[in-house]
């Protein structure tokens, strides 16, 4: 067997895959597949050349594209479709917002702006390289819809039309308001502390009355956008909180900030002070700056996925002999539907005609293509592997057996009610041990004199305003978002992060979670193979679509290949054909040999029922490949480092072919369940939960998608995280499957920094509150104290949770 | 001292200036994706305007020649 020289073998111009077949030449340059060419021939054509100097290689394969199919988009003719599908539209032009996944780089986005060279009835198109979408204007008069996308799929950037778009209009998530609020409250903040600069260096004494009382004015005034505009989305806060009959974090803010506001407000029209409004300022801006740090988002991510966004837009009918595409939405029972190679069968129906040839694996998590026959049912969601087949529908799309999972009552609750934050439940507490103390110090300076005794009162609610603990929770667990983000584990919200770090069991999934999807290690079983026997089988697999086919295909070093006479597929048993004078055969055992031969070969060791390609050569049964799933690298590390502090589950939906292997990795037998359908997954979950675990789930295809909703953490996992992820809390990328262990560690270590940051603001609010006590607060010393605690309480967490990252290989 | 009024008149007209353009920069969308541009910007200087940059050298050239052989 030859070494194969990698450098030696041409690359394709387009996306830089491995050219197979060199034939497919355009000018002097090689292409992979005919779609690769294709879409170089639009770009040179038009002048868009430019494309390949950008960046090396931009373009996406084509091969799984199947441009031939010219029907495909004919249902976004439908004036219904259209309607849902555009943003704005006025008598002569539409703006339409796609979602283009393949967006990766610069040509990406300029060829994608560069649209109307290609067609010139669109006006102009727009990337949002972040969220991966591109807007497009265009005259409908000279352009439809249909042809829009028509052309992005010409070059080779197929948008994302799902189900789910068709729903709901495009919603767009925007922080716009917030930046209005910061630049606001930064606007005041800053002008205020100029009018309040003669107070901080003692001038007062020298100032006139005059200017005292204007510059009073000017700073009530400047501070009251700050605290009706810019905080107003405490205030809210805290409201709904005391409307559910709980106290949240923000109501002893908003009562410090009410306080500050009121207090200096009669402070200056009195004339008995300069009031306090630079520090309320400066404390909401510090707030919301805290509030933007917290809410780093991923905007191409999407973490509210449903089986709608998995499914097809649309299908192909057969009504009386005709062909036509409908929305998948309008599919009734009865309907005849076609399939056609590596497409998704919608609805729960019955096989009328042809060989099905269903890949489950992201459905159910069975690894192997399941064969069926004339009659028998086919659930939603399988995708056809080989040739056409034509179904009848049984059930409707939303009441298929896959799609019920999301009637359950998991997806109709709500996530953010079920869980409390640590800050609130300290923010609980705080408020009444304030009150308290507040309430004494009113009585203690009572028997005094009145006037000292509202002193006091105010001054400990102003001092002891939990700006330190209100802002450290933002950015320590926004800081560790991004610290997560940058390893490729993208969170939904920084809450997730605590409930991370809460968690004590964490379960599994197989097929696709715990060993590569789509990727398995073949073994070769019976009598060495001679290199001419090798050149045979590869030949001949050459020629087939299955799955195991372009497997083997794959294992076999690479050689100058006999061409294949008399070749036939026989689904779900094999194939079969004359390879240079050989009769070559290959599939089930009693497909390639006699049953002589199979009688007489070694029983198979493993229990479990596994995956078998027998070989018989000029009816010689050569032996068998087996082909075994391939754990993904690290496992072994990850599960023995996370036993120690976690309780351990594996859920498969598959057979118990890989029990031996599992048990092993995972030490305990008992804790491996395999047959399990989606709803005895989320009723596990469940189960778990009744014993007060608190459970992450670890899994990635829609089978997971219940479980993962159920538990405390759902997390998704993906190859390629642009692509279809069930609605999850995080999305771990396949590639940093190795470092899970300690992503979990930090995130426990980033709750540990948050509560000794909460105890350091608490000791300066203890300090604050027994000057304030004494009501010997003068406003220098408050105007230092809060913006000191704030800041060293900030600067204590962000430097700490670097630390950490530091220490666990995540920075 | 009354001059200390006008100036604080002018910085604040100044300093809101600088927030009302802060907020129709907001509201005009300009936050709202903070990576494409400074992709786009990048290319939009295609060498279309680089063909352009250099003709209009040489036009310069010329119109210095030309001036150069009147006097």
């Amino acid at each position: 067997m030859s070494v194969v020289n990698l450098k030696e073998q041409v690359r394709c111009f387009h996306c830089s895959e491995i050219c197979v077949n060199p034939d497919i030449l355009s000018g002097n340059k090689h292409f992979c597949c005919i779609g690769c060419k294709a879409v170089y021939e639009i770009l040179e054509e038009n002048n868009l050349c430019r494309y390949y100097s950008l960046d090396k290689n931009p373009g996406l394969n084509q091969k799984k594209l199947d441009t031939e199919e010219k029907g495909r988009y004919s249902y976004l003719d439908d004036t219904n479709v259209i309607s849902r599908l555009v943003n704005f539209s006025d008598s002569s032009s539409s703006i339409v917002n796609f979602t283009v996944p393949q967006i990766h780089c610069s040509s990406c986005i300029w060829l994608l702006e560069n649209l109307h060279k290609l067609n010139h009835g669109i006006i102009y198109s727009e990337v949002n390289f972040l969220q991966k979408t591109v807007s497009v204007r265009f005259r409908q008069s000279e352009i439809s819809l249909r042809e829009v996308i028509e052309l992005l799929v010409s070059v080779g950037y197929e948008p994302q039309i799902s189900l789910d778009d068709l729903g709901t209009a495009h919603k767009f998530h925007s922080n716009r308001g917030l930046y209005y609020k910061i630049g606001i409250a930064g606007f005041c903040f800053g002008n205020i502390m100029l009018f309040s600069f003669p107070e901080y260096l003692a001038f007062e004494t020298h100032l006139e009355h005059f200017y005292k009382q204007f510059f009073g004015l000017w700073n009530i005034l400047l501070g009251a956008p700050v605290i009706f505009y810019s905080a107003s989305d405490y205030f809210k806060s805290a409201w709904n909180g005391l409307k559910q009959r709980s106290i949240n974090i923000d109501f002893p803010i908003c009562l410090g900030l009410a306080v500050l506001f009121i207090r200096s407000v009669y402070e200056i029209s009195s004339g008995t002070g300069p009031g306090f409004v630079d520090s309320m300022t400066g404390l909401i801006f510090f707030l919301l700056i805290g509030k933007v740090f917290q809410s780093k988002t991923y905007d191409a991510l999407n973490f509210e996925r449903n089986y709608k966004s998995y499914f097809p837009v649309s299908v192909t009918v057969k009504n009386d002999g005709k062909e036509k595409n409908i929305p998948v939405s309008k599919l009734s029972t009865g309907d005849r539907i076609i399939i056609r190679n590596n497409e998704l069968v919608p609805a729960d129906s019955i096989l009328f005609l042809g060989n099905a040839n269903i890949d489950y694996s992201f459905v159910t998590g069975e690894s192997a293509p399941v064969l069926k026959v004339a009659g028998e049912i086919i659930y939603a969601g399988g995708r056809q592997l080989g040739s056409v087949i034509e179904l009848e529908v049984i059930r409707t799309v939303s009441q298929s057996y896959l799609t019920q999972l999301w009637n359950k009552d998991a997806f109709a609750k709500n996530e953010e009610n079920r869980f409390n934050s640590m800050v609130n439940i300290v923010g609980k507490y705080f408020t009444l041990v304030i009150l308290t103390i507040a309430a004494f110090a009113f009585l203690f300076w009572m028997s005094t004199d009145i006037h000292t005794a509202i002193n006091a009162f105010t001054a400990v609610l102003i001092i002891a305003c939990p700006c330190g603990i209100a802002l450290t929770s933002p950015f320590a667990l926004g800081n560790a978002v991004r610290i997560l983000g940058r390893n490729k584990f993208y969170l939904k919200n920084a809450n997730v992060v605590e409930r991370i770090s809460k968690i004590d069991t964490i379960v599994f999934d197989k097929t696709g979670t715990i060993t590569k999807a789509g990727d398995a290690r073949v073994t070769f079983t019976g009598s060495m193979l001679t290199a001419y026997e090798q050149r045979l089988i590869k030949s001949i697999v050459r020629n087939s679509t299955h799955p195991l086919s372009s497997k083997i295909y794959d294992i076999i070093e690479p050689d100058e290949l006999f061409e294949v006479k008399f070749f036939k597929e026989s689904t779900g048993e094999g194939i079969e054909g004359i390879v240079d004078l050989n009769l070559v055969r290959l599939g089930a055992a009693l497909f390639a040999a006699d049953r002589n031969h199979i009688l007489n070969y070694p029983e198979k060791k493993s229990p479990g029922p596994d995956t078998r390609v027998f070989v018989a050569i000029n009816n010689h049964l050569k032996g068998y490949f087996t082909f075994c799933n391939i754990y993904r690298n690290g496992l072994d590390e990850v599960a023995e480092s996370l036993q120690n502090d976690f309780d351990i589950y594996v859920l498969s939906g598959d057979n118990e072919g890989e029990r031996e292997n599992l048990a092993r990795i995972f030490k305990d037998d008992e804790k491996l369940k395999f047959n399990q359908t989606p709803h005895q997954k989320l009723s596990f979950i469940e189960k778990l939960q009744d014993r007060d675990r608190k459970v992450m789930m670890i899994g990635d295809g829609l089978n997971d998608a219940g479980a993962l909703r159920q538990s405390d953490v759902g997390v998704a996992l993906s190859e390629d995280i642009t692509n279809f992820s069930p609605a999850c809390d995080a999305i771990l990328d396949a590639a940093s499957f190795s470092s899970l262990n300690r992503m979990i560690r930090f995130s426990r270590n980033t709750k540990t920094i948050i509560i000794i940051s909460f105890i350091i603001s608490i000791i300066y609010n203890i300090v604050g509150v027994a000057i304030a006590f004494q009501s010997a607060v003068s406003p220098m010393i408050a105007a230092i104290l809060m913006p000191l605690s704030s800041v060293s309480v900030v600067l204590f967490t962000v430097l700490s949770t670097n630390f950490i990252g530091k220490r666990r290989g995540l920075i | 001292m009354s001059v200390i009024l006008l100036l604080i008149f002018f910085s604040m007209l100044v300093a809101g200036g600088f927030l009302l353009a802060f907020l129709w920069a907001v509201k005009n969308g300009q936050y709202d994706d903070q990576y494409t541009p400074s992709v786009r910007v990048l290319f939009d200087n295609d060498i279309a305007t680089n063909h352009n940059q250099t003709s209009e050298v040489l036009k310069t050239s010329d119109v210095i020649k030309a001036s150069n052989e009147k006097i």
